[in-house]
Order: structure tokens, then C-alpha cells, then sequence
């Protein structure tokens, strides 16, 4: 497989958000803005990128029975060194996402993309997996956040796009989540699947 | 005991783990097609939640925190609940088999369940004592219950309505859902204390 073909896949084919349905907890949680959406994206395709080397770099010794335990520990080493320079460096991103960061080690993306392709294919082919779908579940959540932070207060990125009071609040909050995911979702369909 | 009775009317309603917390997400999907297995479900969590946030929390005050070892909460934590997932599927295979047929299928899917990892650190972030973790932990895995059961029974009746093709299952679900989480922020009212 070609690089950009693996990166396409990832983007569009095999989107985490739109088609495979993965890592909604995190797509709901932290798409109040576009902002928001962006980080949570940024920071989860960080930490995939790592995983997906590391679990294609050590799959010869790994035996097949404890290869779960193994990538959970992985996976969750990264989170913690995400977490901790979060906290160092983007104070107001950790603050933000809260919760949200930890629970990147149970996003199931991750394990699944370990699972699925680094565990049979070369550290490269794995990083630029990695990349794809990093870039397809940021994509998804950015563009939730926008959708939710311009109908809910009119702006976007923080940038004014219509007055406030014409804004429903409703996006930004819970219900909102769900059901502007609900509708992107069925426009993806429409869009890209016959 | 009033202290108590408003930590359970927050998580169960108020601030449900599902539609304002988003924990717990893909088992709510996932599991909600149909009605008896959103039941199984909600009891397995239920069961796993409070004996990991037990365990988590006992190991975090006195293992990780005397020794400084608090940086490595993540870590621990998500080695904590597989092993115990692992431990407690084998211990109710032999003991207590009925329960483990009834809840067996679900229990390997609650490793990877963000709502036990997420109660078992909003706990110990919150810095709760022991006996309101657990109460808290027993309320939130009934949140997330009473939304699995009232999401299935409201996707059994979709089955059988005409739904434009795009829409068709997940898009459909989320829909319904997020009109589920709006009548659960009318709860919002209630905020106790």
C-alpha cells in the first residue's frame, strides 16, 4: 500500500468518527468548540502516532497471548507523558478536556488501530496509519465543534460569524453533541457511501 | 444520609454519566439494540464500577500517593480494572455460574468502558471518602443503567419505523439520544445544594 493511499484511508474510507464509530466518548465530550475539538484531536493523533510505531516496532517479540496487556500499557505510558507535558507547557488545553485526557487510554481508536494494522505492518506503513486516522478523527471532531459553536453562540474558532442572541444554546450543551454527530453522520453517508 | 441521597439524585439524574458526562458512550451504542441485554449490560457495570472504584481508590490513598507515585494513576488504574475484569470472569465461572451467564458475554467489553475508569478518577480527583466514592460509584453505574434500558426500548421501537436511508442506525440513534439528554437537562432544576 502507498503512503497517501494509507492516509486516504484513514481520512475518508476508514473514518474513525463517520464509519468505524469509534472513540465517541471524547466526540461528544470536548467538541463544545471548534477549539476544543481541534486539541482533543491533535492530542489523540499524538498519541496514536506513538503507539502505532511502537506496537509495529515490537510485535517480533511480542507473544501473541499477552499482546493486549502490552499495548494497554503502551498506550497508556504515551498518555501519561501527554498528560504530564500538557500540564507543563498548555496548561488551559488540560484544563479544558480534563478528564477527557486520561481517558484517551480507553479510547478504543487506539487499541483497535494497534490491533488492526501495527500489529502486521512496518513501522512506516504504521506512523503513516497513524497519521490518517489521527487526521480523520480530527477532522470529524474540529468540524462537530465548528458546527456546534457557530449554531450555538455565532461564533467560530472565536471569531464572530452572527450576533450572539441568535445562537441556540443548545447546541453547545449535551443534547446538542448528539445530535449535530447524528446529522454530520448521516450527511458523510450521503456524501461518500453509496 | 441527605448528604448521600443528593449525590444519588446527581449522578443518577441531574448529572448522568451518559447524557451530560458523555462516559460510557460505546457500550450505550453499542449494547442498546435490544432490551434485555441493555439490562445485563447495566448490571455489569454496575458490578464492575463499585468494586474498581474500591480497589482503585484504596490503592490510590495508600500506595500511590504515600510513595509519590501519583503520575503513575493512569497506568495503574487501567491495569487495575482489566486484571480485575479478567479475575472476576473466572471467579463467577466457577462460583457463581448463573450470574456469569447472565452477565458473562458483557464483561471482557467493560475493560475498554470509560465510565468505570472515569468514576474510578473523578473520585479520587474530587478527593471523595470512601463511603461516598462507593455511593457515588453505585449512582453513576445506576445512570448509566437507566440510560442503556430507556435507549433500548426506545431502539426497539425504531426497528420498525421508516427511516430515510442516510439516517438508518447510528445517525437515527444519536438523533433520538440527544432528544433523551434534553429531557434530562429538565432535572438540571433539581440541584441539590
Amino acid at each position: 500500500m502507498k503512503l497517501g493511499s494509507i492516509i486516504y484511508n484513514g481520512v475518508v474510507r476508514e473514518n474513525p468518527t463517520f464509519v468505524l464509530l469509534l472513540g465517541m466518548c471524547p466526540t461528544l465530550g470536548t467538541t463544545g468548540s471548534a477549539m476544543t475539538g481541534l486539541s482533543m484531536g491533535l492530542a489523540t493523533t499524538g498519541v496514536l502516532l506513538c503507539s502505532n510505531m511502537s506496537v509495529s516496532a515490537i510485535k517480533p517479540i511480542v507473544p501473541p497471548a499477552v499482546r493486549i496487556p502490552v499495548y494497554i500499557v503502551l498506550i497508556a505510558t504515551f498518555v501519561t507523558a501527554l498528560q504530564m507535558l500538557l500540564a507543563a507547557y498548555l496548561p488551559s488545553v488540560n484544563a479544558t478536556l480534563g478528564i477527557f485526557i486520561p481517558l484517551i487510554v480507553v479510547n478504543c481508536i487506539l487499541l483497535g488501530r494497534a490491533e488492526a494494522f501495527a500489529s502486521r505492518n512496518s513501522v512506516v506503513a504504521s506512523a503513516a496509519d497513524g497519521v490518517g486516522i489521527g487526521i480523520g478523527f480530527t477532522v470529524a471532531l474540529t468540524l462537530i465543534g465548528a458546527v456546534r459553536e457557530v449554531l450555538g453562540t455565532g461564533r467560530i474558532f472565536g471569531a464572530e460569524v452572527y450576533p450572539e442572541e441568535f445562537g441556540s444554546l443548545v447546541f453547545v450543551l449535551a443534547p446538542g453533541a448528539f445530535i449535530v454527530l447524528g446529522f454530520l453522520m448521516a450527511l458523510y453517508r450521503k456524501l461518500f457511501q453509496r | 444520609m441527605i448528604e448521600y441521597l443528593s449525590i444519588v439524585i446527581g449522578a443518577v439524574f441531574v448529572n448522568n454519566i451518559v447524557f451530560t458526562q458523555f462516559l460510557g458512550i460505546c457500550p450505550f451504542l453499542g449494547v442498546s439494540k435490544k432490551l434485555s441485554s441493555a439490562t445485563g449490560m447495566g448490571a455489569a457495570v454496575a458490578f464492575v464500577m463499585v468494586i474498581a472504584t474500591l480497589v482503585t481508590w484504596v490503592l490510590q490513598r495508600y500506595l500511590l500517593v504515600p510513595y509519590g507515585m501519583d503520575y503513575l494513576q493512569t497506568i495503574v488504574f487501567i491495569l487495575v480494572i482489566a486484571a480485575l475484569v479478567q479475575t472476576l470472569e473466572i471467579i463467577m465461572k466457577k462460583s457463581v455460574p448463573s450470574l456469569y451467564q447472565a452477565l458473562g458475554v458483557f464483561l471482557p467489553l467493560i475493560t475498554t468502558n470509560c465510565a468505570v475508569l472515569g468514576v474510578a478518577i473523578t473520585v479520587v480527583q474530587k478527593d471523595m471518602s470512601l463511603v461516598t466514592s462507593l455511593v457515588y460509584a453505585l449512582s453513576s453505574a445506576g445512570g448509566f443503567a437507566l440510560a442503556l434500558v430507556l435507549f433500548a426500548g426506545i431502539r426497539e421501537q425504531l426497528e420498525l419505523t421508516d427511516v430515510p436511508r442516510p439516517m438508518r442506525g447510528a445517525p437515527i440513534a444519536l438523533v433520538c439520544a440527544g432528544l433523551l439528554a434534553m429531557a434530562f437537562m429538565g432535572f438540571s432544576g433539581i440541584k441539590a445544594g
